[in-house]
C-alpha cells in the first residue's frame, strides 16, 4: 500500500509536468499550427534560469517562479518575431523542423557552457520537509508542485475559454483572416500565444528544478513523452490535453509498483492502443 | 508542391544524356576515392547515404515525415550485428536478417503511424522510435549500454575477405548502388506515381480510387527495408551497434542530411550525408559540441535554403538549362 500511493504520487508529479507542457503545446499549435519541439528546451531553460538566478545574482525559488517564465517567454516571443514567423504559410512540418533545431542549439549550448551532469536545486525553505498523512507520508514541495501545476492549468482555461482575450485567441485560431479585418491584431496575437506557451514550459521547469537535477538534457528527455501525450489526447481541447497529461502521468506511476521494467515504455504503449481504437485521440476532434 | 511541366520550349540537351554523364563521373570518383580518403570515412559516408536516400524516399516522393527513422536504422544494425556474431551467418544473409526485421518494425510503426497524418505522422514516429530506444536500452540481445561489440566481418560469399577495407570498401559501393538503383527503381514506376499524386494532394489520390492507405503503408515499409540495408552494412562496417544508432537525435540526423541535401531528389541526399559526416569528423576531435552546429544548419536551411544543395542546383539556369526535373 505505501508503495502503491508511493506511485500514485510520483505519478501525480509526472503528470502535473505532463499537463503543464501539452498545454502549452496544444495552445500554441492551435494558433500558429505549429509543433513546438522546442518545448522541451524551453521547460529546461526554465530551470536553468531559476538555477542561474541562484548561483549568480542570488535570488531564491520565489523571485525564479515570476523571473525565469517571463524572461523565458521574452526569448520565445524574439524567436517567433524574427523566425518563426516566416513559416507560416509553408506546410506545418517546416516548423517541427525548426523548432527541432533551435532545441538542438539550446541544449547543445547548454551543454557546451554547463556539462551534461545534473546540478542541484534545493527546495525553499518554506516548502521543504514533510507531513505525515496518516497513511503515507508526503513532501510538501510535492504537494505543492501538484495543487500549483493544478491551479496554472485550470487558470490557464478559464483565461482561454472566459476573458475577452481567450476568446479572441480562440476566434483567431477558427478564422484568423476574419479576426483582423475585425480590427484585432492578428500577429500580435500569435507572439503573444508563443511567449505564453514558452512561459508556461518555463514555469514547469523551475517547479521541476527541486526535484530533478537541473540538467541541459532534461528537457528531450521529456519532450517525446509529452508529444506522445498530445497524440493521446489529441490537441483539439485544451481541457483533453491537461486531463490526459494527469492520467498518463499518473498510469505512469502504477505501472512502476506493477511491472517496473515497463514503466518507461507504457505512455507509448497506451499511445498504440490510443491509435488502433480512437485514431483522433480522446479529446481530439481533428483526424 | 506541385510539379511544373516544362512545355514552353524544346530542352537543348537530352537530359538523359547529360544525366548519364554525371552518373558516370559520380561512379568514376566513387570507385577512385578510397585511393584519396580513408576508406573507413567512405564506407561511413556511403552508409548515411544510404540512409538519407530511404529516408527521402518517404519524405520526398510520399510526402511523409517520419522522426523515427533511427529505429530502422539501429535496428537492423543490432539484427545483423547479432545475427553475425552469435548465429555466425555470412555477412550477406546477417544483411539480410538486418534488412527482414527493419521491415517487418516497418510495418508495426507504419501500421499505427499512417493512421494520423501531417504533424500527428512525425510526433506517432517519433513516440514509437522512443519505445524501440527503450527496448534496445533494456533488451537482452542488445547488451545495453555497451551495445554489440567486436563483430566479425566474416567473408562474402564464402570466398571475398571482408576484414580488408578495399574489399569492404567495394562491397559497400556496391550495396549502396543497388539500394540506390532499387529507390530510382521505385520513383520511376508507377507505383512511383502513386505516391507522389499522395504527396501532391492525398485528398484527390483517395477520391481517384487509390486505397491511400496501402500506398502509404508500403513506402514506409520499403523505406524501413532500405534504411535497415544501410544500418545492417554499418553494423558490419563500424563491427559494433550500439544504442546511438536507435537514438532520436540519429532520427534528426537523417532529417538534416535529406534537407541540406535536397527534399525530393534522389542524389542530394549523398551530398547532405557527405556534408553532415565530413563536419562530424571534423569536430569530433575539438570540444565544441556538434548539436550546436546541426541545430543552427537545420535552422537556417529551414529559413532560407528548402530545396537544398541539389534542389538549388536544379532549380538554377544551369540546372534548368541542363533538363533536370525540378520542383517548386
Amino acid at each position: 500500500m505505501q508503495a502503491f500511493l508511493g506511485q500514485l504520487l510520483i505519478g501525480l508529479i509526472n503528470g502535473s509536468f505532463y499537463a503543464l507542457l501539452s498545454l502549452g503545446l496544444a495552445i500554441i499549435f492551435g494558433l500558429l499550427r505549429v509543433i513546438n519541439f522546442a518545448h522541451g528546451a524551453q521547460y529546461m531553460l526554465g530551470a536553468f534560469f531559476a538555477w542561474l538566478l541562484l548561483s549568480y545574482f542570488g535570488l531564491g525559488y520565489w523571485p525564479a517562479l515570476v523571473i525565469a517564465p517571463i524572461a523565458v517567454g521574452l526569448v520565445g516571443a524574439v524567436i517567433e518575431r524574427t523566425m518563426l514567423r516566416r513559416l507560416y504559410t509553408l506546410d506545418p512540418l517546416y516548423g517541427l523542423l525548426f523548432t527541432f533545431g533551435l532545441a538542438l542549439t539550446i541544449e547543445g549550448t547548454f551543454r557546451y557552457l554547463y556539462g551534461a551532469s545534473g546540478q542541484p536545486y534545493a527546495t525553499p525553505a518554506a516548502l521543504a520537509g514533510g507531513t505525515n498523512l496518516g497513511f503515507m507520508f508526503l513532501p510538501i514541495y510535492r504537494g505543492w508542485v501538484i495543487v500549483f501545476s493544478l491551479v496554472v492549468c485550470i487558470g490557464t482555461w478559464l483565461v482561454i475559454e472566459k476573458t475577452k482575450l481567450g476568446s479572441y485567441l480562440r476566434a483567431a485560431t477558427e478564422n484568423p483572416v476574419l479576426v483582423q479585418s475585425f480590427g484585432i491584431n492578428v500577429p500580435f496575437l500569435l507572439t503573444l500565444t508563443y511567449a505564453l506557451g514558452a512561459a508556461l514550459a518555463a514555469l514547469a521547469g523551475v517547479l521541476a528544478a527541486p526535484i530533478y537535477q537541473v540538467s541541459p538534457l532534461m528537457g528531450s528527455n521529456i519532450i517525446i513523452v509529452v508529444f506522445a501525450v498530445v497524440v493521446v489526447g489529441g490537441m483539439g481541447s485544451i481541457m483533453g490535453a491537461i486531463v490526459t497529461g494527469y492520467l498518463l502521468g499518473v498510469a505512469e506511476g502504477l505501472t512502476k509498483v506493477f511491472y517496473p521494467e515497463a514503466s518507461n515504455i507504457v505512455i507509448f504503449v497506451i499511445m498504440a492502443i490510443v491509435l488502433l481504437i480512437r485514431p483522433a485521440g480522446l479529446f481530439g476532434r481533428d483526424a | 508542391m506541385t510539379l511544373t511541366l516544362d512545355i514552353e520550349k524544346p530542352k537543348e540537351k537530352n537530359p538523359v544524356v547529360v544525366q548519364t554523364v554525371f552518373l558516370g563521373i559520380g561512379l568514376a570518383l566513387l570507385l577512385l576515392a578510397p585511393l584519396f580518403f580513408y576508406p573507413v570515412f567512405l564506407m561511413k559516408l556511403l552508409c548515411f547515404a544510404l540512409f538519407a536516400c530511404a529516408f527521402n524516399l518517404l519524405l520526398g516522393y510520399t510526402g511523409l515525415l517520419s522522426f523515427g527513422h533511427a529505429a530502422f536504422f539501429g535496428g537492423a544494425a543490432y539484427f545483423t550485428a547479432h545475427a553475425v556474431k552469435e548465429w555466425g551467418l555470412p555477412p550477406e544473409l546477417g544483411i539480410l536478417v538486418g534488412v527482414v526485421g527493419a521491415a517487418f518494425l516497418g510495418l508495426i510503426v507504419g501500421y499505427l503511424a499512417i493512421r494520423r497524418q501531417g504533424i500527428y505522422f512525425a510526433m506517432i514516429t517519433l513516440a514509437l522510435a522512443q519505445m524501440f530506444y527503450f527496448f534496445c536500452l533494456q533488451a537482452e540481445f542488445t547488451k545495453g549500454e555497451d551495445g554489440i561489440q567486436s563483430v566479425p566481418r566474416g567473408h562474402l560469399f564464402g570466398f571475398i575477405d571482408l576484414s580488408q577495407s578495399t574489399n569492404m570498401y567495394y562491397f559497400v559501393l556496391g550495396v549502396f548502388v543497388i539500394g540506390v538503383a532499387i529507390i530510382w527503381r521505385i520513383i520511376h514506376s508507377p507505383f512511383g506515381m502513386i505516391l507522389k499524386s499522395i504527396r501532391e494532394n492525398e485528398t484527390r489520390a483517395v477520391s481517384l480510387g487509390y486505397s491511400v492507405r496501402n500506398y502509404k503503408l508500403a513506402a514506409f515499409v520499403m523505406s524501413a527495408a532500405l534504411t535497415g540495408l544501410a544500418g545492417g552494412v554499418k553494423a558490419l562496417v563500424f563491427q559494433f551497434a550500439t544504442l546511438t544508432d536507435v537514438g532520436w537525435q540519429m532520427s534528426g540526423e537523417v532529417i538534416l542530411m535529406t534537407l541540406l541535401g535536397g527534399i525530393g531528389t534522389l542524389i542530394g541526399p549523398l551530398f547532405g550525408a557527405g556534408l553532415v559526416v565530413t563536419l562530424q569528423n571534423y569536430l569530433a576531435t575539438s570540444e565544441f559540441p556538434v548539436t550546436i552546429i546541426t541545430g543552427l544548419v537545420f535552422m537556417v536551411c529551414v529559413l532560407v535554403f528548402r530545396r537544398g544543395i541539389v534542389g538549388e542546383f536544379y532549380h538554377s539556369r544551369l540546372g534548368r538549362k541542363l533538363g533536370f526535373e525540378h520542383r517548386q
